[in-house]
């Protein structure tokens, strides 16, 4: 099949039905060994059982930025060769990008609570993800505010591939803006080196959330390709009607 | 309809309209009782719409007095007139039944507003949003707000604009029943609206 | 329904619904808030003992403006569509109308930045009480910018420009609720006012430009009027 088979939303849709039930599955499979392989791997020395946080918080981390790079390809997409599944998955991936994002910024806050003694200090990488989080909600704003699903798809791809080239540029600064003010003092989220009991679990997490991320991410483009349906449907139902004009 | 308002009629003297520092018209008069209409005409920027919108409270009079007798004393004319200008008050976002029902308990509404969208034939799509709408069928959903709720003055600016042959002749026969419940129109309008018997007040410069 | 609560009610109601529709800019407010919060420190520097002393100010700073800037398009929506002209056509009152306006508006824009505001306070390094005293000073403080803004709003119809001239226009106003607003949350933080006094004065503006808001907003409106 070529891929221009799977472009044609209808074909995506009827492609789509079958596959979800069975990326769910694998999804929740390998959550299930992820999970047993995270209970086996071993405390830290000085942070105790609060370290497991970080098998949500970096697999969070990855999938914020992964859904944004799913937005820029879907961006160009868009304005290269103006198809319409590629506006749907770029719109798609907006809400779940943000929400991997927040998950992230949330985990990393209580992670760093009792090594700060607060909720936030401005640490660079958090501060980065933050901004990511911004981003995104002003994309989905975007979204939200326009009505006319194909002007807000350029609108939007145009701002997804922007904030692309601008968040290395983003991230530097604030790395620069951070050590600035704070000298080296501050602890990093991660540490220097990972040891194989970590990283295994870290691994299948990964691979779990990103899983999930795809099963969300088709979910939600079935469900767009319906509205979007929904929405011709009552186009053609006020065309039919008396006094339209035509 | 009962002929409620039989007795009422709507009187204008020396009107002056100034718009923009330039005189409109001035000294105008005219005279209309229920159950009549008045067909105001004349050339582009002759005032026809100001007229219309003076006497909605609309716009500011520079001279010159309206006076209604026969109706409720205790409100003012533009609180017993309808208004159908060029725009339609319509959100997009809000349905159709939505859009109408707001106005209906907005402006104290009569008969309920499903009633009111099948006479305009727009029963069939009370549930969509008003941004589906074509500009016939948002000129419609207008229409139906002056059966939704019972004014006795309907102040119609250019009300065939936008619709089509059918929909102008079912405009005019809802004309004709507001004219015989006792009602009275005042439209402005370039050339004829289907009403047969009504009076034409010429405004501009060469009235 | 009473006759005069009913077409109050159906306004209200409408403006909500408007507000958090697709293209209503119901959590547009929310996000500016959280984006000018978030910038502060950039500017400042991350250092947490000042943040958590200049955050009150911060926070109230940010409400102010997003509360305003969502205020532009209030009565010029309704004025552009040609709602506003049948809104004066009816038998209730301009004013009652422009306060039933301003009560949906700051329920869908002015809340929410009272609910954001403990969270956006963990990024400003206060604690609970801080946070809390902040956000009971929006609480009462956010409906005297919605008031005032109502004042700008109604002018930018009638001037028939918007934007940054109705910023223009009301920000000088609204200096005395900034002004008891953050002292009212520093006080509750540091003291040694106690906290009741500009508190009250603080209620005492609110209640003011309610009246004042409302009756400006309505003459603006009027005179707008052709």
């Amino acid at each position: 099949m070529a891929l221009i088979d799977l472009a044609n939303p209808t074909r995506f849709l009827s492609l789509a039905r079958p596959t979800l039930p069975w990326l769910a599955g694998l999804t929740a499979a390998v959550f299930a060994v992820g999970l047993v392989l995270t209970h086996g791997a071993p405390d830290d020395y000085q942070q105790g059982a609060t370290v497991k946080i970080m098998f949500i918080h970096v697999p969070s981390a990855w999938l914020g930025m992964f859904g944004w790079t799913l937005m820029s390809a879907a961006a160009l997409g868009t304005l290269v060769w103006r198809h319409p599944l590629a506006d749907v998955a770029a719109k798609a991936a907006a809400p779940i990008g943000a929400a991997f994002t927040f998950l992230c910024l949330v985990t990393g806050s209580l992670w760093g609570r009792p090594m700060w003694g607060t909720y936030w200090v401005w640490d660079a990488r958090l501060t980065s993800v933050l901004l990511l989080f911004l981003m995104y909600l002003g994309v989905i704003a975007l979204w939200r505010t326009v009505e006319d699903p194909s002007r807000a798809a350029r609108a939007a791809a145009i701002l997804t591939l922007v904030g692309a080239i601008n968040l290395p540029i983003i991230k530097w600064s604030v790395d620069w803006w951070n050590t600035l003010h704070q000298p080296a003092s501050v602890v990093k989220l991660g540490g220097p080196a990972i040891h194989p009991t970590i990283l295994l679990p870290l691994m299948v997490m990964a691979l779990a959330f990103t899983l999930l991320f795809l099963t969300l991410h088709l979910a939600a483009m079935r469900n767009e390709i319906l509205r979007r349906r929904v929405r011709t449907l009552m186009l053609m139902q006020a065309q039919a009607a008396p006094g339209s004009g035509s | 309809m009962p002929a409620r308002w039989a007795e009422m009629r709507l009187e204008g003297s020396g009107l002056t309209c100034v718009r923009g520092g330039r005189e409109v018209f001035a000294g105008l008069g005219f005279s209309v009782a229920g159950g009549e209409a008045l067909l105001v005409t004349g050339r582009n920027g002759a005032g026809k719409s100001s007229l219309l919108r003076m006497i909605a409270g609309l716009v500011r009079i520079a001279g010159g007095q309206f006076a209604v007798t026969g109706v409720d004393a205790e409100k003012t004319i533009p609180e017993q007139a309808h208004y159908l200008g060029h725009l339609d008050a319509l959100k997009p976002s809000l349905t159709v039944a939505e859009n109408l029902g707001f106005w209906a308990r907005y402006l104290g509404g009569g008969a309920p507003p499903q009633t009111a969208l099948a006479t305009v034939g727009l029963a069939a799509l009370a549930d969509l949003p008003a941004a589906y709408l074509s500009a016939g069928q948002r000129r419609r959903l207008s229409i139906a707000r002056l059966l939704a709720v019972q004014r006795p003055i309907w102040l119609l600016d250019e009300p065939t604009s936008a619709l089509d042959r059918e929909a102008q002749d079912a405009l005019a026969g809802l004309m004709r029943q507001h004219l015989s419940g006792g009602g009275l129109i005042v439209a402005a309008a370039h050339g004829p609206i289907g009403l047969e018997r009504a009076k034409e007040l010429r405004v501009g410069a060469d009235a | 329904m009473s006759p005069l609560l009913n077409p109050l009610l159906a306004l209200f109601l409408r403006d909500v619904r408007l507000a958090i529709r697709v293209g209503g800019g119901g959590g547009i407010g929310v996000l500016f808030f959280l984006i000018v919060t978030v910038l502060m420190p950039f500017a400042i520097g991350p250092d947490l003992a000042l943040l958590g002393r200049i955050g009150p100010a911060i926070l109230w700073l940010g409400a102010l403006l997003a509360s305003l800037l969502t205020l532009d398009r209030l009565f010029a929506a309704d004025h552009e569509d040609g709602s506003l002209d049948l809104i004066s056509m009816s038998e209730t009152p301009l004013e009652l109308a422009i306060a039933t306006k301003a009560a949906a508006h700051w329920l869908t824009t002015g809340l929410p930045l009272v609910i954001a505001t403990p969270f956006l306070g963990l990024f400003m390094n206060l604690d609970g009480t801080a946070s809390a005293a902040v956000a009971l000073t929006l609480l009462a403080g956010t409906p005297a910018l919605t008031f005032v803004g109502l004042i700008g709003a109604a002018l930018s119809v009638a001037l028939r420009r918007g934007g940054l001239l109705l910023a223009v226009l009301v920000l000088p106003l609204t200096v005395p609720v900034l002004i008891f607003g953050v002292a009212a949350s520093n006080a509750a933080i540091v003291g040694p006012v106690p906290f009741g006094t500009p508190f009250t004065i603080l209620c005492a503006l609110t209640l003011v430009s309610l009246v004042v808001g409302i009756f400006a907003a309505a003459a603006a409106l009027r005179q707008g009027m052709e």
